[in-house]
């Protein structure tokens, strides 16, 4: 499978998945997209990434341990639930905040923040259990 | 009214302290250790003092409630009642509290974890002090399994001994079983009366459920005090240090059940049933444990069993429920209490001092520890019941509502008379056979024990006295409320110092006293005898043992038919699982016979219609068609798996033609990942390339594989063909942007309306992919570590 062409393009291939995945991630309130998603498009990314250069070249790029991420969205996920103590409403209230920039009105979320968690939970899962296997394979 | 508050705060605190002293005492031990014991003691007795103010309004016939509200959407109180019963019992739980913490540091001196043994032993006596005074039924129980867990951590303190962790189990089962029993009864009880306040019962006895409440409680009580068959777990409890016992035989646990069965008999006692199974039940238990006791020559050991013999005495009691029979309850309790934690402390300070607990090898002590031996003989005069002692008392009142009655009370005065006769003879054998005789070389050269010690036997032993000269006293303060509570109506007290030498009472306590020297007398020869007899039961701790194994064993063969290990018979049970869970409903809710009507097959040809598709949708069915030819025809496991993919991907974009481009979107990805995460399982497991299985196993599979693919298209069907109820999706469209700020549904359900679950389902998520990549390391590592074993 590793072959030039593949090698090659793989890169160009996995950038476009990425920031891809970001943008369904984050318009997934309104149009369809959402975090789970987003995460499975960044997973895909990764495990082609782990596929052209190897896994230990994929860990090494994404510098953090994938199940770290995976623990961190959960806890953003949970945290932004607890946002809601602030405004003394129940758990998970959603809060919004409206950023003027100029023309743009840039909205910011309680459930923007969640939908991410869910983002880093679902890549941090699914990219890790696809390297793991991979490193089974190489060694 | 502000002084009435003032007391209600006061039970709470009562309730509270114990547990905060609980949590502090490693602390008082780290930086104050050898004041730990005077230190805690504090607690108790503060608590001991705060109670006795009580002791006057009681009297008069006072009854102090208060409440917490506890779970108030339910209506649920956390109530605590001080009548005479159950002040009774707090007294005597924390005044001898107070000696045992005083005692336990200097037994247990210089052990390295006897911070943690007080932290224990405090929550054990808050546990208890909360029991006695809860007046919920439900608050009850919480105290009640609080005693059950506390006493374990006692039982099982020395937990690097075998037999000490087995007795702790073993008191836990047996405990627990009664705490679910009186969960049960609790919960029967707030159903037929309507409330969880004890003190709100009506009499219980005509309700329809009345035996099975009654049952509950009686299993409840009967394991907690030991009654006979759920006795064996107590002298096992015996592994705890001797402080534990001192407390646990006296005043605490195990005299819950006795308390339970006081507190509930005004709600269910008087019936024939009550009195029959308390007094078959503690008269078999009274005999069993006195001559029990008899049979060993460990003195601990000799005391646990007259525990339980006690235990079965104050059974009988209850279950007589005559007004002489409530007033000995509570004489026999405190007088009980008093003689039986002083003759622990006694025995602990002998084990202590001397080095052994033997009776045949222990003799002369009387000049080496003359208080001791002081406590000992006043402690054994109670137990023994010689006049001017508590212990007479309790066995003038035992004697004397009984001996005009009916045969039964005739019966029972006969039992009463030989449990009573053996119980002095253990007296007797505990404080004197030690203490005079020829002098004997112990283990250890024995001397007094320190203050701490003594204080404990010195003080419960004269209070025996004390208590029994201040007869009058004693009567109104502490007998009259306590024996009201029982009773339900008012009781006198007939204590007097006069010994009335007419009447059959006092002449029945001179049998007994006769009795019982000559079983002292006899003492060794009985042992010999009832250890012959012994050897040819089969006890109840085997039983237990047994039944103990047999739940493994059966724990077992439930596992290995169940869990057998291999995944393709699991996978074979699930969908066979969900192929029934299709086609029953679908079959006998009728929904085939809907869809498809059998009058109708007559014209079949009319029902088959060209759909109405356009080309690129052609295309696309098409292509998920040849996706499944593919799966089905490759030779190959790879090619199987992509082939896979290319129908998975076929019907993500038939979602994505039909206006589901959310489904579609995942379905995509999905697809592409387990195509990559299936090939790669597939190199990991080192499978053939080529699927090898008999055409049996591909039949089977293949015919699951079809009943189910049809049973889902079935189901969707019958769906799609009945009206669809839009409340849900209009609910969510209509409130979607103006609640959630957000125009895409699937997305405002998922992070929004139902954000709660969805961080449920990702922690699963999370949780899962942990649990994957463990399986997956330990498959790594296990070759390596055999590797090298091979190598090493």
């Amino acid at each position: 499978m590793n072959t030039v062409i593949f090698r090659t393009i793989a890169p160009l291939i996995v950038a476009i998945m990425l920031v891809f995945s970001v943008y369904v991630c984050l318009r997934g309130h309104n149009e369809p997209g959402g975090g789970f998603i987003g995460g499975l498009i960044a997973a895909s990314a990764l495990a082609i990434w782990s596929v052209a250069a190897g896994v230990e070249a994929a860990r090494k790029a994404l510098r953090v341990d994938p199940l770290a991420l995976a623990g961190a969205g959960v806890f953003a996920a949970a945290l932004s639930g607890l946002a809601s103590i602030f405004t003394n409403s129940p758990f998970m209230t959603s809060i919004w905040l409206y950023l003027d920039l100029g023309e743009e009105t840039v909205p910011f979320s309680t459930p923007m923040v969640f939908d991410i968690g869910v983002y880093f939970v679902v890549f941090g899962t699914i990219s890790s259990i696809a390297l793991a296997l991979q490193s089974g394979e190489e060694s | 009214m502000g002084r009435d508050l003032e007391l209600n705060a006061g039970i709470a605190l009562v309730a509270i302290a114990p547990f905060i002293a609980a949590l502090l005492a490693p602390l008082v031990h780290r930086f104050a250790a050898p004041a730990t014991g005077w230190l805690l003691a504090l607690v108790p007795a503060a608590i001991f003092l705060f109670l006795l103010q009580f002791l006057g309004p009681v009297s008069n016939g006072e009854v102090i409630a208060t409440a917490i509200d506890w779970v108030p959407a339910y209506g649920l109180k956390l109530s605590f009642l001080v009548d005479g019963l159950s002040l009774t019992f707090a007294l005597t739980i924390s005044g001898i509290g107070a000696l045992i913490v005083l005692y336990a540091p200097a037994y247990l001196k210089g052990h390295h974890h006897l911070g943690r043994f007080m932290g224990f032993m405090l929550a054990f006596m808050g546990a208890m002090l909360g029991l006695v005074l809860a007046d919920s039924l439900l608050a009850l129980f919480g105290f009640w399994e609080l005693t059950s867990v506390t006493s374990f951590l006692l039982i099982g303190f020395d937990h690097s001994r075998q037999a000490a962790r087995r007795a702790a189990i073993q008191a836990l089962v047996i405990t627990n079983i009664g705490g679910m029993a009186l969960l049960v009864g609790a919960i029967l009880v707030r159903q037929l009366s309507g409330s969880w306040e004890i003190s709100a019962l009506g009499n219980l006895t005509g309700e329809p459920l009345y035996g099975l409440v009654l049952a509950c409680f009686l299993v409840a009580a009967f394991t907690k005090s030991a009654q006979v068959p759920f006795h064996f777990w107590l002298p096992n409890a015996m592994e705890a240090p001797t402080p534990v016992s001192a407390f646990l035989h006296s005043a605490t646990m195990v005299q819950a059940g006795v308390y339970l069965l006081a507190r509930l008999s005004p709600a269910l006692g008087g019936t024939a049933a009550w009195s029959t199974i308390l007094l078959v039940f503690g008269g078999a238990t009274l005999i069993w444990g006195a001559l029990g006791a008899l049979k060993q020559t460990d003195l601990k050991q000799m005391l646990a069993q007259t525990t339980i013999a006690s235990l079965g005495l104050l059974v009988m009691l209850i279950g007589l429920g005559s007004e002489t029979a409530t007033a000995a309850v509570i004489v026999y309790f405190v007088a009980h209490a008093f003689y039986k934690a002083a003759l622990f402390m006694v025995v602990g300070a002998i084990d202590h001092e001397a080095g052994t607990r033997d009776i045949t090898a222990l003799g002369g002590l009387a000049d080496r520890m003359p208080l001791t031996f002081i406590g000992a003989a006043m402690a054994a005069l109670s137990m023994f019941g010689l006049p001017f002692t508590l212990g007479f008392f309790a066995k003038e009142e035992i004697y004397a509502g009984l001996s005009d009655g009916p045969w039964q009370d005739i019966f029972a005065l006969a039992v009463l008379v030989a449990g009573n006769a053996l119980l002095g003879a253990v007296g007797l054998l505990v404080a004197i056979k030690p203490f005079l005789g020829a002098e004997v070389t112990t283990p250890k050269a024995a001397h007094e024990a320190p203050i701490a010690m003594l204080a404990g036997p010195l003080v419960l032993g004269a209070a025996g006295i004390v208590a029994a000269v201040m007869t009058d006293w004693f009567g109104a303060s502490v007998l009259e409320p306590g024996a009201t509570a029982i009773m339900g109506e008012p009781v006198k007290s007939h204590l007097t110092l006069f010994i009335d030498l007419s009447s059959i009472a006092f002449w029945l306590s001179v049998l007994t006293w006769g009795l019982a020297v000559l079983v002292y007398q006899q003492a060794a020869m009985i042992r010999t005898l009832l250890r012959r007899a012994g050897a040819l039961l089969w006890t109840a701790d085997q039983v237990f043992d047994a039944v103990m194994f047999g739940l493994i064993r059966f724990a077992g063969a439930v596992t290995r038919a169940l869990h057998h290990g291999r995944l393709e018979l699991y996978l074979v049970t699930v969908f066979a699982m969900l192929a029934l869970a299709l086609f029953v409903p679908l079959l006998a809710l009728g929904g085939i016979d809907a869809l498809l009507p059998l009058s109708d097959l007559g014209d079949w040809s009319a029902r088959l219609v060209w759909p109405d598709l356009q080309p690129y949708e052609w295309a696309v069915a098409l292509l998920a068609v040849i996706g499944l030819g593919a799966v089905l025809v490759a030779r190959n496991r790879l090619v199987a798996i992509v082939s896979l993919g290319i129908q998975g991907t076929a019907v993500a974009l038939i979602f994505l033609l039909f206006g589901a481009p959310d489904l579609a979107f995942t379905q995509f990805m999905v697809e592409v990942l387990s195509v990559v995460i299936l090939a790669l399982v597939m190199t990991r497991l080192r499978l053939d390339e080529h699927d090898h299985r008999p055409f049996e196993d591909l039949a089977r599979d293949g015919t699951l594989a079809i009943v189910c693919g049809a049973g889902v298209s079935l189901a969707l069907m019958v769906v799609l063909s009945g009206t669809l109820d839009t409340t849900l999706s209009d609910f969510f469209t209509a409130t979607s942007v103006p609640i959630a700020h957000g125009a895409n549904i699937v997305n405002v359900i998922l992070v929004d309306y139902r954000g709660f679950d969805t961080l449920g389902e990702i922690s699963v998520v999370m949780g899962a992919g942990i649990a994957i990549l463990a399986l997956l390391r330990r498959r790594k590592t296990a070759p390596a570590k055999r590797a090298r074993k091979a190598a090493s």
